[in-house]
C-alpha cells in the first residue's frame, strides 16, 4: 500500500468544507419555493452563503465536524488494516489543520481526544467487491440531528402504525414532527425498514450516502420516498423550524430481512449540511494511489 | 420585508417593536456564553447572597457589558496568532433549551435585551422576554463559517482557562449578524406555533 495519508486528509477537508453539488442545488431550490421575504427565505439564503464562504476560506460549514463515517469498498488482495491505520492519521492531521473539531470524547472519564481518534471513533465500514478499484465515502454527521435520529418497532399503537409500508410511513412523519426544526431542518431521511436493531441504524446511515436524484430500484420503496417526501414537507416545519414548504429534501429508504417477531423502521436525520465526499482510488501493479480522484 | 439592523445597546423601546419572524442584523458588542457559563452566573451571581471577591472582576465587567446587550449560545472554533491575538473560525449557535432553567433569571439580573441560539426556548424565557424587555433571536444553525466572518474583533475573553474555549465567556464586537425574532415580548413564539400547526397537519396525514 502507497501513502495515501494526504490524499485521505484531502477527502476529509472537502467533506467539511464543502457540499455535494445534488446538496447544495437542493437548497437552492428549496431557497427559491419559500415565500419572498420570509424567514425561510432568509435562513436558506444564509446556508448558502453559508457554503460559498465555507468553500472559499476552507472552513468548516459547521462547527461541529460530527463523526466522521468511512465506508470502504475495495478489491480482493487489499489490507483493510493498512487502509484504516492510514485514514486514522489522517483525521488526526485533518483535526490538527481544523478541518475538524476535536470531538471523541470517553464516556467514562469526559475526557476529550483531542485527535477524533478513539474507540470506535471514526466509524468505519470495509466491504470487498468485484470492481478493480477502491472507493471511499466519507460522511460528516453532527450531534445537533444525531440526537433527532429515531427507532420505532412496529405495531406502534398510539399512532395506530401497523406492519406495512403504510405503517413505516406514519412513524416516520412522526419523526419529523417529533425533530420540528431541532436537528437544522431541512434534512435528508435516511430510513431502514427491518433488521435488528444495530444493523437497522447502520444501513438507515448508509442511506445518506444516496444521491439525491437517485431513484430506488424497488419500485414499492421509489413510492414510498417520493410520498413521503411529499407528505413530510406537508407538516409545514420549514427551515430550522421557521415555518415553510421545505422540511425534508431528501428520502432514502433501505431494507433488510427481519426477524418475525421483529419489525423495526429505523430514521437516520441528516441536517442540510449533509456532508458527504467520494474518493476513487486506482493502482498500477499492486501500487495503490497512482491514480486519486474526488467527487 | 427587509431585515431590521440592530446595533447594540438596543434600547427597550426597539426591542418591543420587534415581531415574531422579523428577521435582524445584529452590531456590536456581545458576549458568547452557554452550559458552564450560565450555571456560574446563577450560582455565583444571582443566587448567591455574595459575589466572591475572585469573581468580582468578572462580575462587574459582563454587568457592564450585558446591559441591554445579548448572550450567545455558541461554543466557537477560535484560532490565536503568533501575537496572542484571538480570531473566531466557526462560530454557529448551539441548541438553547438547555439553558430555559437558567435564562430568565440571567435576563432579569443583568437587563439583557436578548438571547441568540437554535431551536428557541420555553415558556419560563417566553414570560421573562415580555416582562424584562427581550426577545429570542434564532441564528441559523450550521451557518459556521458566514458567522465567524461577522465576528469583527475578539475583545476580551473571561473563564476560558476554567471552562474551556467552547464554553468561556467570548466578548466579540459583530456586524451584520443575521438572525430571525422566533420569541417575541407580545407572547409569541414560532417554535409553539409551528409545533401547533404541523399537529394538525400530522393528524390529518396519518389519519388518528
Amino acid at each position: 500500500m502507497d501513502n495515501l495519508i494526504e490524499p485521505f486528509v484531502e477527502l476529509i477537508r472537502r467533506a467539511a468544507t464543502d457540499l455535494p453539488r445534488d446538496v447544495e442545488l437542493a437548497l437552492g431550490e428549496a431557497r427559491d419555493r419559500e415565500a419572498p421575504g420570509s424567514a425561510a427565505e432568509g435562513a436558506l439564503d444564509t446556508v448558502l452563503e453559508n457554503v460559498s464562504i465555507a468553500r472559499e476560506n476552507s472552513t468548516p460549514i459547521c462547527q461541529d465536524t460530527g463523526v466522521p463515517i468511512f465506508a470502504v469498498r475495495h478489491p480482493q488482495g487489499v489490507s483493510t488494516r493498512r487502509l484504516q491505520e492510514q485514514i486514522e492519521t489522517a483525521v488526526a492531521k485533518a483535526t490538527e489543520r481544523a478541518y475538524l473539531r476535536p470531538n471523541a470524547v470517553d464516556p467514562v472519564t469526559g475526557r476529550n481526544s483531542g485527535n477524533n481518534l478513539g474507540d470506535a471513533y471514526p466509524t468505519f465500514h470495509f466491504q470487498e467487491w468485484g470492481d478493480d478499484h477502491i472507493e471511499v465515502d466519507l460522511l460528516l454527521k453532527g450531534g445537533g440531528c444525531e440526537n433527532v435520529g429515531a427507532q420505532y418497532k412496529l405495531p406502534h399503537a398510539p399512532l395506530k402504525a401497523g406492519r406495512d409500508l403504510d405503517g413505516v410511513r406514519k412513524v416516520v412523519l412522526d419523526a419529523v414532527y417529533q425533530a420540528q426544526g431541532k436537528g437544522c431542518a431541512p434534512a435528508v431521511l435516511g430510513i431502514a425498514i427491518g433488521g435488528d436493531r444495530g444493523s437497522g441504524y447502520v444501513l438507515a446511515k448508509e442511506q445518506l450516502f444516496r444521491p439525491l436524484e437517485d431513484v430506488n430500484p424497488v419500485p414499492e420503496l421509489a413510492e414510498l420516498e417520493e410520498r413521503l417526501l411529499r407528505e413530510c414537507n406537508e407538516l409545514g416545519i420549514g427551515p430550522m423550524g421557521f415555518g415553510g414548504k421545505t422540511s425534508v429534501f431528501g428520502v432514502k429508504i433501505g431494507a433488510y430481512h427481519r426477524l418475525p417477531a421483529c419489525y423495526f423502521v429505523s430514521i437516520a436525520y441528516m441536517c442540510w449540511a449533509c456532508r458527504r465526499a467520494r474518493m476513487t482510488i486506482r493502482g498500477r501493479h499492486g501500487h495503490w494511489g497512482q491514480e486519486v480522484s474526488y467527487q | 420585508m427587509s431585515a431590521v439592523d440592530l446595533t447594540i445597546p438596543i434600547s427597550e423601546e426597539s426591542i418591543r417593536s420587534l415581531r415574531v419572524g422579523d428577521t435582524a442584523h445584529l452590531s456590536g458588542v456581545l458576549v458568547t456564553g452557554r452550559d458552564a457559563a450560565h450555571k456560574y452566573m446563577i450560582e455565583t451571581f444571582i443566587r448567591s447572597p455574595v459575589v466572591p471577591e475572585s469573581e468580582r472582576t468578572v462580575y462587574e465587567a459582563l454587568k457592564e457589558l450585558l446591559k441591554e446587550s445579548v448572550i450567545y449560545h455558541c461554543g466557537p472554533v477560535v484560532r490565536q496568532d503568533d501575537d496572542g491575538k484571538w480570531e473566531f473560525v466557526a462560530a454557529g449557535p448551539t441548541t438553547s433549551i438547555r439553558e430555559e432553567v437558567y435564562e430568565p433569571e440571567v435576563i432579569e439580573h443583568f437587563g439583557l435585551r436578548g438571547v441568540v441560539g437554535k431551536g428557541g426556548m420555553g415558556p419560563n424565557t417566553l414570560r421573562a422576554c415580555k416582562e424584562h424587555g427581550a426577545v429570542y433571536f434564532h441564528a441559523v444553525g450550521g451557518a459556521a463559517s458566514l458567522i465567524a466572518a461577522a465576528v469583527k474583533e475578539v475583545v476580551a475573553v473571561y473563564k476560558k482557562d476554567a471552562f474551556g474555549v467552547p464554553e468561556a465567556f467570548w466578548v466579540i464586537r459583530v456586524e451584520g449578524f443575521p438572525v430571525v425574532v422566533t420569541m417575541d415580548t407580545h407572547g409569541r413564539s414560532i417554535h409553539d406555533e409551528v409545533e401547533e400547526t404541523s399537529k394538525a397537519a400530522l393528524v390529518r396525514l396519518i389519519g388518528s
